[in-house]
C-alpha cells in the first residue's frame, strides 16, 4: 500500500535516501539542499539508516568520497547545488569516465556572480556535458520518482554512468505538496542490492584511475558515449516496471496536449506546471496550444523530440540558464538541432526566463504564446534569442 | 575480464576494460618507460665502492643489488634523471646525454 503523505522536495528527498538506506553518503550543505543533509544525517544519528555518512570539507571532497566508496563497491549518493555542483565539476568527469553509477540530487540554484541563492538551472545545464545522465522533475512526487529510479538506470550493467536528478531549488525544494510514497520494503525491493562485478576491495587485485595513453583514451570515450546512447532503453525499462509499480508512467518526456497544437512551449521542472496551467486557458479559449516537458535530458531523447515536434507551427523552447553563447540557451540548442532533419521544421525561437529566481508567473507563459502566434503570422524568427521578465524589454 | 598484459594496438573499442580499469597487479612492469630518457647514466664498475648510497635514490628500481652489491643498470625504467651520479662519491657513474 501506497503511503500518503505531504512532503516539501527536500524531504522527498531526504525520505528517498532513508529508504534507499546507501552505503556512503558524502555530502556537503549548500542553500537549497542543506535541509536534505540536514534531515539525513539525522537518520544516521537515530539510527533509522546504517549508511556511512562522511561529513566532508567541500563539495569537491563530497564527490571525491563518493568516486572512492563507488569504486569500493559501495552505493554512493550525494546532493548538492549551484556552486556547490561546480566545485564538483572535475570529478563529474572523473565519476561517468571511471563508469561509476554514483547518484546525485541537485537542488537547482543559479551560479554566482554576483552571488544569488535563487532558483535557475545554470549549474546542471553547465554539468550537461559531464557525461551524467540528468533527470528533471516538475514537483516532489517526479523528485521522490526520479531519484528511486536514478539508482537502477545508473546501475545497470549495460549503463553504468552516473546520474543526476534535479529539482527546482526553493519553488520545488521547499515547497510542501501531496506526495505518495513506496513503503521501506518496496523501494528495497525495487532498489535491490548493488553487486559490481568487480570493486577495490573484493580480494582481488584492481587498480581505478590509471594513466591512459594515447593509444587507449579515444576507445574508453568511445564506451562512454556509447553507453549514454544505450542508456535509453534501460531508462525506458526502467519507468516503465517503476509505473507497474506506482501507477506512476513516465517517459523521455510529457506531452500535454500535443496531439493537434499548433504551437508549442518545451519546459523542465517547476515551470512546466505554470505553463500547463497557461496552456488549459488558451484551450479553454480554443487555441490550439501544447506544451513539451522535458524529463530526460541527457541522453537527450533527439528523434523522439522531433517527432513529437513534427506536425507543430511554432515552437518556444524555455531556458532557465543562458550559455551566453549569444545564440540562445542550452535546452533551445539540442531541441533545435533536433529537429534540424525534420522535412518540415517548426518555426523555433528560444525565451531565457527566471533567472536567479526571478519569478515566472503565468504572464510570461502568456506573452510566449503570444509570440508565437506572431511568429507563425509573420514567418520570421530572425530575432530567435529572446528573454522574458526582464526589466526593459 | 580484460587484462593489461593482453592489451594491444588491434583491440577495438569494445575490447578494452570499461573506464580503463586494470585488474591486475604490478602492470608497470610490463611498461617500458626507459625511452623517455634524454640523459643516461653509465656504470663504471673498476671505481664502485659498493658503499649503496646510489640505489635507494633511485626512483624507477634501475639498480639491480643482488648479494649485497650492485649490478649494471635495468635500463627499462630508468628516467635518466641523474640522482644516481649526483650521490656517488666515486666517479663511479658518469651522466651524458644518450646518443640513440
Amino acid at each position: 500500500m501506497a503511503i500518503r503523505e505531504k512532503l516539501s522536495g527536500n524531504e522527498a528527498v531526504a525520505t528517498a535516501l532513508r529508504q534507499v538506506n546507501p552505503d556512503v553518503v558524502a555530502a556537503y550543505p549548500i542553500t537549497p539542499s542543506t535541509e536534505v543533509v540536514h534531515y539525513f544525517s539525522q537518520y544516521v544519528a537515530d539510527g533509522q539508516v546504517d549508511t556511512e555518512f562522511i561529513a566532508v570539507e567541500s563539495e569537491h571532497s563530497a564527490m571525491s568520497a563518493c568516486i572512492g566508496a563507488q569504486a569500493a563497491g559501495a552505493r554512493s549518493s550525494t546532493v548538492t547545488s549551484a556552486c556547490g555542483l561546480a566545485l564538483m565539476w572535475e570529478l563529474l568527469y572523473v565519476a561517468s569516465g571511471h563508469r561509476l553509477p554514483i547518484t546525485l540530487n541537485v537542488i537547482n540554484r543559479a551560479l554566482s556572480g554576483p552571488i544569488n541563492i535563487n532558483n535557475d538551472h545554470s549549474d546542471s545545464m553547465g554539468a550537461r556535458d559531464s557525461g551524467w545522465i540528468q533527470l528533471y522533475s516538475e514537483n516532489n512526487q517526479e523528485a521522490y520518482d526520479n531519484y528511486l529510479m536514478s539508482l537502477r538506470i545508473a546501475e545497470h550493467k549495460d549503463v553504468l554512468l552516473p546520474v543526476m536528478t534535479c529539482q527546482d531549488g526553493f519553488i520545488t525544494s521547499h515547497a510542501i505538496e501531496n506526495i505518495e510514497l513506496l513503503e521501506d520494503d518496496a523501494v528495497q525491493k525495487f532498489v535491490g542490492k548493488y553487486n559490481p562485478e568487480r570493486h577495490l576491495i573484493d580480494g582481488k587485485p584492481m587498480s581505478v584511475g590509471p594513466y591512459d595513453t594515447v593509444q587507449f583514451y579515444f576507445e574508453h570515450q568511445y564506451q562512454r558515449a556509447q553507453a549514454m546512447i544505450g542508456a535509453k532503453k534501460i531508462i525506458l525499462d526502467v519507468f516503465k516496471e517503476y509505473g507497474d509499480l506506482t501507477g506512476r508512467k513516465y517517459g523521455l518526456f510529457e506531452e500535454y496536449k500535443m496531439e493537434d497544437a499548433e504551437r508549442a512551449i518545451v519546459v523542465l521542472n517547476s515551470s512546466a506546471g505554470t505553463a500547463k496551467f497557461v496552456c488549459d486557458k488558451l484551450r479553454a479559449k480554443g487555441e490550439k496550444v501544447g506544451v513539451l516537458k522535458l524529463r530526460v535530458f541527457r541522453p537527450f531523447p533527439a528523434a523522439e523530440i522531433a517527432k513529437a515536434l513534427s506536425h507543430v507551427k511554432a515552437v518556444a523552447v524555455m531556458d532557465k540558464a543562458d550559455s551566453f553563447s549569444a545564440v540562445g540557451g542550452p535546452v533551445f540548442a539540442d531541441v533545435r538541432s533536433a529537429c534540424y532533419d525534420l522535412k518540415e521544421r517548426p518555426l523555433m525561437i528560444n525565451y531565457i526566463y527566471g533567472l536567479g529566481g526571478r519569478d515566472v508567473p503565468v504572464e510570461n507563459f502568456e506573452t510566449v504564446y503570444e509570440a508565437l502566434s506572431e511568429v507563425i503570422k509573420t514567418g520570421s524568427t530572425d530575432n530567435f534569442y529572446r528573454h522574458v521578465g526582464v526589466r526593459g524589454l | 575480464m580484460i587484462y593489461v598484459k593482453d592489451a594491444n594496438l588491434n583491440q577495438s573499442w569494445n575490447e578494452v576494460s570499461a573506464g580503463g580499469n586494470i585488474y591486475e597487479p604490478g602492470t608497470s612492469l610490463q611498461v617500458n618507460t626507459g625511452d623517455w630518457r634524454i640523459f643516461i647514466p653509465k656504470f663504471i664498475e673498476e671505481n664502485c665502492k659498493q658503499c649503496m648510497l646510489c640505489f635507494p635514490v633511485c626512483g624507477d628500481s634501475a639498480i639491480p643489488v643482488e648479494n649485497e652489491k650492485r649490478l649494471d643498470f635495468d635500463f627499462k625504467h630508468c628516467k635518466g634523471c641523474g640522482v644516481c651520479f649526483k650521490v656517488c662519491p666515486f666517479k663511479a657513474i658518469t651522466w651524458e646525454e644518450e646518443v640513440k
